[in-house]
This record gives structure tokens, sequence and C-alpha cells, in this order.
């Protein structure tokens, strides 16, 4: 029955778009053509050589790295500095799927460390997600990328620490009564020098296969690894293959396919939307989409404040399906925003959204999840502020 | 015998049913399956990392989705 009355609301919906959107109109058109044309951008320059190695490399953590190990720094007894580092970079581990990073939060929150180290994770599990990093760093830019990820690191363990004094009484008394947390067991591993070597050799391949030709003509060493950047990444695609036929086995290659593969099936399907939404309604850089450039200009060109401010109150608000921001922000940046609330965008924008700040609050309660927006939309605006400061 | 799958609707988590539904159906077993969505809940069975599977009220594994050998390599054992 449901059903039905969703249909019967979809018929006038779509009737009355069909009716009055302006189609014949050029302005209505251009997006049109602006979507396709950013989608053709992305299958031509990113998936190849970005998309699908970072995907493996996400596969490869995914089945290959022992996560038992990395959770036992979060233990109730662990050591805190230690906690905390980990719980600012582990993201890339852990958090590969982002339907991990709840209950993983949860966990170390009720029945482990505590609030610090798990807010910290909660915060930079889905801002250092791998491959956000990847494609941020290969369509947005490597300042930017790195930008992104030494952010999400340092701040996640700002906004840890904040948490944890802000709510110290309450933390004390909790660590009185803690329960440990079942670690679960250590499974059997390579050496971690062959696993080492093994996401060494992709990670290779996908940095020199996109080494950029951008410094042409100023020579020095940028320019001489261009040049032979195929070498270099044919050189590391035959020692990854080395790798595989001598440390791998078969049951192992699979195991690690079939990840890589539900990775992709989950977050390509998303990513096409996004980039087909974000031409639409952007355009590709220096082209006009449905909203007009000056619009976004206004409201977050250059570096005020309140544009950075702006920008993470939107990001910290909006849902982002991994990797989808990356081409609304480069829709974004093409139509006029202003690199420091870009940055703020990208570091509120992953770690939180409305549905997600209702699953945080059924964790730790209101205020704790206010407070901890709070920090984030300061942290984010205040790095925008920065960043746009010295490298906008 | 109940089998829980803990995870919070992703597909890993669907998969994971999946894949038992197809090692219970290979063993020739019956056993009542059911998702656990909730986080409370999850966080209840001391899980860090989900999909987990429960059977009859023990986690028996977590973090990783099962394949259909390794499922029913967990069932034979019950």
């Amino acid at each position: 029955m449901k059903k039905q009355w969703l249909t019967f609301l979809l018929i006038p919906a779509v009737f009355l778009l069909a009716c009055f959107l302006p189609f014949s109109s050029w302005r209505f058109g251009g997006p049109i053509k602006e979507a396709l044309l950013m989608l053709q951008e992305y299958a031509r320059e990113h998936f190849l050589l970005c998309l699908v190695p970072a995907f493996f490399i996400a596969g490869g953590i995914s089945v290959f790295v022992n996560q038992q190990a990395v959770i036992k720094y979060f233990g109730a007894s662990a050591n805190k500095v230690l906690a905390y580092s980990v719980a600012a970079v582990s993201g890339t581990i852990l958090a590969v799927c982002s339907c991990t990073v709840l209950p993983l939060f949860s966990g170390i929150y009720r029945r482990g460390a505590g609030i610090g180290p798990a807010t910290a994770f909660l915060y930079s599990g889905p801002a250092i997600n791998v491959l956000a990093i990847i494609l941020t760093a290969r369509v947005l830019g490597m300042e930017l990328g790195v930008a992104r990820a030494a952010g999400a690191a340092v701040f996640s363990v700002v906004i840890g620490l904040a948490m944890h004094f802000i709510f110290l009484k309450e933390e004390r008394e909790k660590a009185k009564t803690a329960a440990a947390f079942a670690a679960g067991a250590e499974e059997e591993d390579r050496p971690l020098w062959r696993n080492g070597l093994y996401f060494a050799s992709m990670v290779g391949i996908l940095v020199f296969a996109n080494w950029s030709g951008a410094a042409r003509g100023e020579g020095g060493i940028w320019e001489f690894i261009f040049r032979i950047k195929w070498v270099l990444t044919g050189i590391f695609l035959a020692s990854l293959v080395g790798i595989l036929i001598a440390w791998f086995k078969k049951d192992e290659l699979k195991e690690w396919a079939v990840c890589t593969w539900t990775f992709a099936r989950q977050i390509l399907p998303l990513l096409f939307i996004g980039v087909l939404v974000a031409g639409v309604l952007l355009g590709r850089p220096g082209h006009e989409g449905l909203i007009p450039s000056s619009w976004v200009a206004n409201l977050v060109g250059g570096n005020s404040l309140f544009a950075n401010l702006f920008a993470s109150v939107a990001g910290a608000l909006t849902y982002f399906a991994t990797l989808t921001e990356v081409p609304i922000l480069q829709g974004l940046i093409g139509a006029g925003m202003g690199r420091g609330p870009a940055l703020a965008l990208l570091l509120a924008g992953p770690a939180l959204s409305l549905p997600n700040m209702l699953v945080i609050r059924s964790v730790m309660g209101t205020k704790k999840t206010l407070v901890f927006i709070a920090l984030v939309v300061s942290m984010a605006t205040v790095s925008g502020y920065i960043f746009g400061s010295v490298w906008g | 015998m109940k089998i829980e799958v803990l995870g919070m609707g992703c597909p890993k988590c669907r998969q994971t049913k999946e894949n038992i539904q197809a090692a219970l159906a290979e063993l020739g077993r019956e056993a009542e399956l059911a998702e656990v969505k909730s986080l409370k809940e999850i966080a209840g069975y001391g899980v860090m990392m989900t999909p987990a599977v429960v059977i009859d009220g023990e986690v028996k594994l977590s973090g990783k989705v099962p394949g259909v050998e390794a499922v029913k390599s967990l069932l034979e054992a019950e």
C-alpha cells in the first residue's frame, strides 16, 4: 500500500517537472551537457589510473592488514598517547568501509579507551578514508589532498583531547567501572615486511602512473621523473606481480579480488551519480551549471571567516556518499569557491551528516554530540581559514 | 540454533547473511536467522567491527565477511 502512495506522489511530481522545467532554453541544456562532460572527464582521466588501483589498495588493506592488532590500542588499559595517535590514522586501515566506523566508535567509547580516542577515531575515520584521500589528491590537487589528510589526523587528536577534558569528571567515573572489550583473536599473518612491500608496490604504481607533467619545462627532478614515469610504473607493476606469485596463496588473491570488487560495486554507482549531479548543478571548472557561479562565489568564495564557516556547516549537515565529495567540490571550486572553504568542507563533510549525527547521539547523548559537532565545525572553519590564507 | 548477523545494513552484512543461507542450504541444516541492525544491540555484544556472526548468543567472528566455506566450518562445530 505504501508503494502505491509513493507512486501516487511521484507521478504528479514528475509531471510538474516535465511541464515546467525550461528544457528549451540554453540555460538548462548546458548543465546536462556539463554533467556528461564531467562524467567523461572522470572516465577518461581518473578511472583507470587512479580509481582502479585505489580500489585494489583499499581491498588489500581490508583483507590483509591485521585489524585486531590495531584494535588492541583502543583498550581501556592501553597507553593513552598511543591510543590517540592510532585513532588519528587508523581510519585508513579500519574504516575502509564507512559502516564500520559507528560500531567501532561505540566499542571504543563504551568499553575501551574512552571518549577521547573514541571521538578522535569517529572524526578521522571517515575523513582519512584511503580512497577519498587518493581521489582528492588526484582531482583537487596534491595540496588539498595532503591538507585533508593532515588536517583530519591532527584535528582528530585535538577534538578527542578536547572532548576528554570537557567531560573529564564523567570520564574518570567511567574508567573505574569500565568493562574490557573482547579484542578478538589475532590472526596468523605473513611477515610485516612482506605486507609492507606488497602495499608499497601498489602505492608505487598509483603514484607514478599519475605523475603529472604540469611542471614541464621547468626541468629538475620532477620533470625527469615525469619522463620516465611509465618505466617506473612498469617496474612497480612487475614487482607487484612477483610479490603476488611468491608470497600470496590463491584463495588469498581471490579474497582480495572479491573485496576490491565489493568496494567498487558499492561505491562506483554513487560516484557516478555524484559526478552527474555535480555537473548538472555546478558545471565543470570554467563552465556554468544550474546554480549560477555568482551565488557560489558570494557564499563561499574568497577566504572570509563567513565563507569557511558556511562551508563547514553545510558540509557537516550534508550526507556525502564515499568519494562523492570530490566531484561536488571540484564543481564548487570551479564555480568560485575559495580553497580555504573547500578544505573546510572536506574536513567537516565526510565525518558528519544529519543521519549520522542522530546515530552518534544514540551512543553519546545529545550534549556530547552537540559539543562534538561544534568542535568539528570550528576546527574545520579555522583550518580552512589558515589553509586559504597560506595556500589559497 | 539461532544465528544472528550483526550489521547496520551495508552490503557486507547482506553478503554475510547470504553466505550463511548458502552454507545452511549446502549442509542441509536449518537455523533461525536474524539480523541485528540496532547499534545499541550490536554494541551490547561487545562487537567492535561489523559484520559479525553470533550463534546461540556467542560471537563467533567479527570484522570480515565470512566465505561460505568459513560459515560451514563454524556450523559444523556447533
